[in-house]
């Protein structure tokens, strides 16, 4: 663990607005600022805003770029032909465990943009380094701790931010969903982490504090990372260190679909994947009693027990939701129980996402 | 917001007021609901429930975490808030004026064992440093 807690250059900007910090991987970041369900509630309406300069963007440049991101990464990087196509990848141990899960964006063979957890950006520097040595290869990595990232996110996330930076405009209106296209010094990408449409925007880290104060004169709202954990909780998408780590497959963990399997490709953590023969796989949860799953709690099945990876309150749903680890015979419309304080309380399984583009997606 | 004088307060962020029928209302504190964030379920103790001073009682849950309320004075639980049941968030917009339960106190002298607002603000203030 790091022994000093870190900041991103919007900190003294989330301190003055009155947010509840809180140490996220190693960062002193905005809980919420004021309250977490409106944040939320405005993201899936309207339009919110999140600081997550605490991720890192991870530049690999050189000739054997394309041949180092084969190896390591789980999904098939040959799909990335079109300059500013996105992938949501996991990298694998060679056991088949997460190391992480990332986006890679290709620009062109010789350069990628990596954006990596912040819990994570050290481990992932130091891995990549170790295989890029081993291989000799000529590829270069650059942490680009010089830049800040945006997410804003939301049906109207779109036109406020070329409203806030018209210059992007012209490039970025036609931009499709998991795309992104660098204009002068700011990459604008159609990527997110909440179900909703919008943009993660890169930019020197000095434009951060004016492009923020645009866009909240432009009425968004600032949005904390309780917000964006409920917002990715309903949108089914999982939190690494939370929902998986390196002891956990992306069978186990709803990720299956990211995976190169049939390519003839060969990955770290591939040998290991298709000889895995996996006993659980992750389902949603929504709670039927009142109350409120918690993650780690225990799921009782009549196939065995399984545990919650993450829990909470889904605003949209007004309900109790939760990803979470069950025997693999467990399917969506079983009646499960879960220990909740000591109590059993009634749970459906569902398919995640419970709810995407400001609609409820589950029925109960 | 200013912690109110004519309540009493528990070290674990209850608030007691005491009604002219000689039974009491319970609360959690401005302080508490802020730590805890938005508030989205509350369990309160069952109607008739004896409770012991210093008995884990209700639950409140946010969308962070679930808190346990202490019973602050012994005696029997004689109402609930069924308010709160449907607007949890009634805590989160004004602490004082959202009672969870009603207690009909045993020894009303228990009371005094209570803090005042200035000794409650001070444990507030030097958890927030």
């Amino acid at each position: 663990m790091p022994t000093t807690i870190r900041e991103t250059t919007l900190h003294a900007v989330h301190t003055a607005m009155g947010a509840r910090m809180v140490d996220f991987g190693g960062w002193d970041m905005p809980l919420h600022y004021g309250s977490q369900i409106e944040e939320h509630h405005r993201v899936r309406r309207d339009c919110g805003m999140f600081d997550v300069s605490h991720m890192l963007a991870l530049d690999v440049s050189g000739d054997a770029s394309h041949a180092l991101l084969s190896r390591v990464l789980a999904n098939d990087v040959d799909r990335l032909k079109q300059p500013g196509k996105a992938l949501y990848t996991c990298m694998l141990n060679p056991d088949g465990g997460v190391l992480d899960d990332l986006i890679v964006y290709f620009f062109a063979n010789d350069h990628y943009r990596l954006v990596v957890n912040a819990g994570t950006a050290d481990k992932d520097v130091a891995w990549l380094t170790q295989q890029r040595d081993h291989h000799a290869a000529n590829v270069k990595l650059t942490a680009r701790r010089d830049l800040a990232l945006l997410a804003v996110q939301g049906p109207n996330a779109r036109a406020r931010v070329f409203q806030a930076l018209p210059d992007v405009h012209d490039a970025a209106e036609e931009l499709p969903p998991f795309h992104a296209i660098q204009v002068g010094e700011v990459m604008i990408a159609r990527t997110g982490y909440t179900g909703e449409d919008g943009f993660e925007v890169a930019l020197p880290a000095a434009r951060v504090s004016e492009l923020w104060q645009k866009l909240r004169e432009l009425g968004v709202t600032a949005a904390g990372l309780g917000a964006r954990d409920t917002l990715r909780l309903e949108a089914g998408m999982n939190l690494y260190g939370q929902d998986m780590d390196e002891s956990t497959t992306p069978f186990e963990t709803g990720l299956a679909w990211t995976l190169d399997l049939k390519s003839a490709r060969d990955f770290i953590g591939k040998a290991a994947l298709l000889n895995a023969r996996p006993l659980r796989h992750a389902l949603g949860l929504v709670l039927l009693d009142k109350g409120v799953m918690r993650s780690h709690q225990k799921v009782m099945t009549a196939h065995g027990n399984g545990e919650i990876t993450s829990g909470g309150f889904g605003p949209t749903l007004e309900r109790s939701i939760a990803l979470a680890r069950v025997p693999s015979a467990v399917q969506p419309g079983d009646e499960v129980a879960v220990e909740v304080r000591g109590k059993p309380l009634r749970a459906r399984v569902v398919k995640p996402p419970f709810a995407r583009n400001g609609k409820i997606m589950t029925v109960i | 917001m200013t912690t109110p004088a004519h309540l009493k307060y528990a070290r674990s962020h209850e608030w007691v007021k005491q009604d002219a029928d000689g039974t009491v209302i319970v609360g959690i504190t401005h302080h508490a609901q802020e730590m805890l964030g938005d508030l989205v379920f509350v369990e309160a103790p069952v109607v008739g429930r004896k409770l012991k001073k210093g008995e884990e009682c209700a639950v409140v849950e946010s969308v962070k975490a679930a808190a346990d309320i202490y019973a602050p004075l012994s005696g029997e639980v004689v109402a609930v808030n069924a308010d709160l049941a449907d607007a949890p968030e009634k805590i989160n917009a004004d602490a004082y004026s959202s009672w969870i339960f009603r207690l009909k106190p045993d020894d009303i002298s228990e009371l005094s064992g209570l803090l005042d607002a200035a000794d409650y603000q001070k444990i507030t203030d030097q958890e927030k440093h």
